[in-house]
């Protein structure tokens, strides 16, 4: 079997000014996991490769690491899958400050997810005999969410908190949901008014790397999703967020098709002058290029079948 | 050839230019469309965020629609196939969701079975119509061209959903641009979210998102993007001027909708594309394509 190539990114804060690659030619054994390739790396051929590491058997969360330019799990992943090209490229997970080689800081991670108040806050005054128990259904609401291992591949793949550091990210608002839809927690709606503020559920773009890159059962999206239906639900709607999501129901629900001159107007706020300001040059610039919605919005065809499924459904 | 086009709101609004770069195309090459015009909004995965059961249901009747044409669906954007392939997904996976909207259905006469094909446009050109026939009828090649595909998150996540063999390393619109004549480009953001979805709530952040792929396509020397999805046009295109202001670079990279790169190539006049209508003009390309 020939040599495979491991492109690896090297850095040491105290020598380097930059991170940089380096090389190394690995025979790939049948059934070795990248974590195994990294430990042969680092026993046969250099000592100070540092990477994190500890139970091999996807549970622990620590290995997280990118390979080709996606967070992965060493331990979890079979070598010779993302050979390509015969090379596999490792670099350390995204959005983290480098600490040395493939080691991150994780400290934002973890102030994150503590922001979230991961603990459950059940009512103190009745003391329940036995335990407070969950029926099966009220389970399977926060289980999924129950299996994040906290390897953080969700946060190094977020779009969001790459252009945003205060964003809350995925492994934390994934927790979040986990003790919002949990039957036995009394704090639900303060919960989710502090989620739909700034860096919250809100500021999440639907790109699903978090779910993708997820190793678990834990699929970040679904769950921010949840929130956000749990927000809209209960009536916490004093947000662009909220308001982007009721005007374009709104929308469909009285045409059928999406009023674009509306949705932007709607979301910002009618009251909120700075904000419909801002819409003013894009808008001209469309103008100009005839490349505005039709000032005119026409509704579809057969409105009346898609408003009789609105009201049958309940959302008036 | 023949389809149920499913135009999608962004086609009957902002970006009006992709339908009439579609139908241009669609003549050109011989593929028949009818268009589904008593259906709504897919929901853009913002409906279904408010109810689930609401958004599986409209996207139910649109596919019952398409069946009872006895046709398949074109999408002509990225988010309504993403969205549409999931809502089939999730409904036909649950025998007791299916029965429940087929009971909310039936008064309105419809009824979905679950024969029903989505595709998007690009999946059509390659899969149904074939590359080879495409590039019998390029008439034009544009030679030369530098393209960066953008494929935009709903046609690459999650994987089970996407057309892509390996959605992580698609090479779709590579293999179409190739076919044309342009040459594609790897750069940094071509799989990356366009930051579109929450431009509503987070302006300055979702168009430093775009502006950063804009100036990695750049960088590696592209002429001009593509992309399957309006909606990642929308981030792209009339918003690049604020993108470069927050980036403080000068982009000016032409953002074109698929239709429109493959309608060049087989002899369609940029008039005839629509893309007298973007705010980042394409015509230094057209003139590059000309000469």
């Amino acid at each position: 079997m020939s040599e495979t190539t491991f492109k690896i990114q090297r850095f040491s804060p105290e020598k380097d000014k930059e991170p940089y690659f380096q090389e190394f030619k690995l025979e790939i054994s049948k059934g070795a996991t990248l974590l195994d390739c990294l430990n042969l790396i680092k026993w046969t051929q250099d000592g100070s490769l540092s990477y994190r590491m500890s139970c091999r058997s996807a549970i622990c969360g620590s290995c997280g690491v990118k390979v080709n330019g996606h967070a992965m799990l060493a331990c979890k992943t079979q070598a010779i899958d993302v050979v390509r090209k015969n090379k596999v490229i490792l670099q350390p997970q995204g959005n983290f400050k480098i600490l040395k080689d493939l080691v991150v800081d994780l400290t934002e991670f973890w102030q994150k997810v503590e922001a979230v108040k991961p603990w459950l806050m059940a009512d103190e005054k009745t003391t329940p005999e036995i335990e407070r128990k969950q029926s099966i259904d009220e389970f399977h609401k926060i289980d999924r969410a129950s299996t994040c291992i906290m390897c953080a591949n969700c946060y190094s793949d977020c779009c969001s908190t790459d252009v945003d550091e205060s964003f809350l990210g995925p492994a934390a608002l994934a927790k979040a949901q986990r003790f919002v839809e949990d039957s036995r927690d009394i704090e639900k709606l303060s919960r989710i008014k502090e989620l739909s503020k700034d860096a919250g559920i809100w500021d999440c773009t639907h790109c699903a790397e978090c779910s993708q890159r997820c190793p678990t059962d834990a699929k970040p999206l679904e769950k921010i999703v949840s929130l956000r239906t749990a927000a809209l639900n209960n009536g916490v709607l004093n947000n662009n967020g909220a308001r982007h999501a009721k005007a374009f129901v709104k929308s469909i629900k009285s045409s059928g098709i999406l009023n674009e001159n509306y949705l932007p107007v709607a979301s910002v706020g009618f009251a909120n002058l700075p904000g419909l300001l801002g819409l003013i040059p894009v808008g001209i610039r469309m103008f100009l290029r005839g490349k505005n919605p039709p000032l005119i919005h026409h509704a579809i065809k057969e409105l009346d079948d898609v408003k009789r499924i609105f009201k049958k459904i309940g959302k008036k | 050839m023949k389809y149920a086009l499913y135009t999608g709101c962004v086609a009957k609004g902002a970006c009006r230019e992709l339908l009439t770069a579609t139908y241009a195309l669609a003549e050109k090459l011989g593929i028949e469309l009818l268009e589904l015009k008593t259906v709504s909004c897919c929901g853009a995965g913002v409906i279904s965020e408010d109810s689930p059961d609401l958004a599986d249901t409209l996207n139910a009747r649109t596919f019952a629609i398409a069946e009872e044409m006895g046709l398949g669906i074109m999408n002509i954007c990225g988010t309504c196939q993403g969205v549409m392939t999931k809502a089939k997904a999730n409904i036909d996976s649950n025998e007791g969701l299916k029965k429940q909207i087929n009971e909310t259905l039936k008064d309105g006469g419809h009824q979905y079975k679950g024969s029903v094909k989505i595709k998007h446009l690009l999946s059509i050109l390659i899969e149904d119509y074939g590359l080879d026939k495409i590039k019998e009828k390029v008439t034009t090649p544009l030679n030369g061209l530098k393209v960066a595909p953008f494929y935009g998150c709903y046609l690459l996540r999650p994987f089970e959903l996407s057309p892509f063999q390996d959605p992580d390393n698609p090479t779709d619109i590579e293999e179409l641009t190739e076919a044309i004549g342009a040459t594609p480009i790897d750069y940094h953001g071509k799989l990356k979210c366009c930051g579109f979805p929450y431009l509503m709530m987070k302006k300055e952040q979702s168009l430093t998102m775009s502006g950063r792929h804009i100036s990695s396509a750049k960088k590696e020397g592209a002429d001009c993007m593509v992309t399957p999805c309006p909606l990642c046009h929308l981030n792209l295109d009339p918003y690049q001027p604020e993108s470069a202001k927050l980036l403080k670079e000068k982009l000016e990279i032409p953002i074109l909708h698929l239709p429109q790169l493959v309608g060049l190539a087989v002899g369609l006049k940029p008039k005839q594309l629509g893309l007298q209508k973007h705010v980042v003009t394409p015509q230094k390309i057209t003139a590059k394509i000309e000469s």
